[in-house]
């Protein structure tokens, strides 16, 4: 296990999800999101877990874009205050 | 509601990615066993490859190769063969989803708890890969 | 309201690394969640389920109701998916 992969993996992972919370667009906000899941993937397969790994980016980073995105065309694309 | 929409890119990427998807995903099911993977990675690839073929070939087409009302019968029959796998073994004087003690002629002991996880595995895959679809197919038929 | 959040969650930070502190160490033998039946899996796995993948055996055959529940509730959402959008209008 080597620590800078996992301090970047962690540093890139909270910036994903402040921008997935802040962003106004929600298609990119689910762009986002998939990367979040992404790299929480990542951090799973590094810590040894690589069937917990398997199942975030299957699930995660794929699936759960696809039916978000889905969801996002029966309302409106900009979140409004 | 999805629609075709004409391109060679999106035809000729799509025909050449969903059988290797496929292909992936039964040999993620098939290798559970021995490194990382299993029912639930298996059945969710598959899934993602069926809404692939959705996302390309539009709706009468796809729907022809991978209709609606299979994804729903694939999830309800997955559920229902893992719960007969795990009554099985009560049958026989096991306890529930004592793979032990199912009722099959010819093997024993670990080859037969082997083969009790080999079942479970494949419906977890059918049953997920069903439900993944028919969440596609609700959503998507609930877009106007 | 919205100045009372930032030293709120500074606060909860700071505890909850104060906490991390008190954890054993990752993969470290003598903790209490790899004291109790984790080697009894790792030693019986091969001999009692002939299946050399120990996470697989464990998801599977000893944690086999685990499992079953996991896949139940993602039938169940497949459902009432079904059963709330469409309402009743079939597939």
């Amino acid at each position: 296990m080597i620590w800078q992969i996992d301090f970047w993996l962690l540093v890139v992972l909270i910036i994903a999800a402040l921008l997935a919370l802040e962003v106004r667009d929600l298609l990119a906000a689910v762009a986002v999101l998939s990367a979040y899941s992404f790299l929480a993937a990542l951090l799973f397969a590094q810590l040894g877990a690589i069937d917990v790994s398997f199942v975030e980016a299957t699930l995660g980073a794929g699936v759960s874009g696809v039916l978000f995105v889905l969801a996002l065309f029966c309302t409106r694309r900009r979140y409004e205050k | 509601m999805i629609e075709r929409y004409e391109n060679v890119i999106i035809d000729i990427v799509c025909s050449v990615m969903v059988p290797l998807i496929q292909l992936f995903a039964l040999y993620v099911v098939v290798h559970g066993h021995y490194g990382p993977g299993g029912g639930f990675q298996g059945g969710v690839l598959f899934a993602v490859s069926i809404i692939l073929l959705r996302l390309c070939l539009g709706k009468e087409a796809s729907h022809k190769k991978f209709p609606p009302k299979l994804a729903a019968a694939l999830a309800a029959s997955g559920m229902l063969v893992y719960m007969l796998t795990g009554l099985a073994p009560m049958a026989a004087g096991g306890a529930f989803l004592d793979y032990g003690h199912l009722p099959i002629p010819g093997v024993s002991g670990a080859e037969l708890r082997f083969l009790g996880i080999t079942i479970v595995e494949w419906s977890i895959a059918f049953s997920v890969c069903g439900t993944m679809v028919l969440l596609f197919d609700v959503l998507a038929e609930g877009m106007r | 309201m919205r100045w009372l959040a930032v030293p709120v969650m500074a606060l909860f930070l700071a505890l909850m690394l104060y906490a991390t502190t008190g954890l054993p160490l990752r993969g470290e033998p003598q903790a209490p969640a790899n004291a109790h039946v984790s080697p009894y899996y790792i030693e019986k796995t091969i001999e009692e389920t002939g299946t050399p993948n120990i996470v697989t055996s464990v998801l599977a055959d000893y944690r086999g109701y685990d499992t079953l529940g996991e896949t139940t509730v993602i039938l169940a959402a497949g459902l009432a998916c079904l059963l709330i959008l469409r309402r009743g209008k079939g597939l």
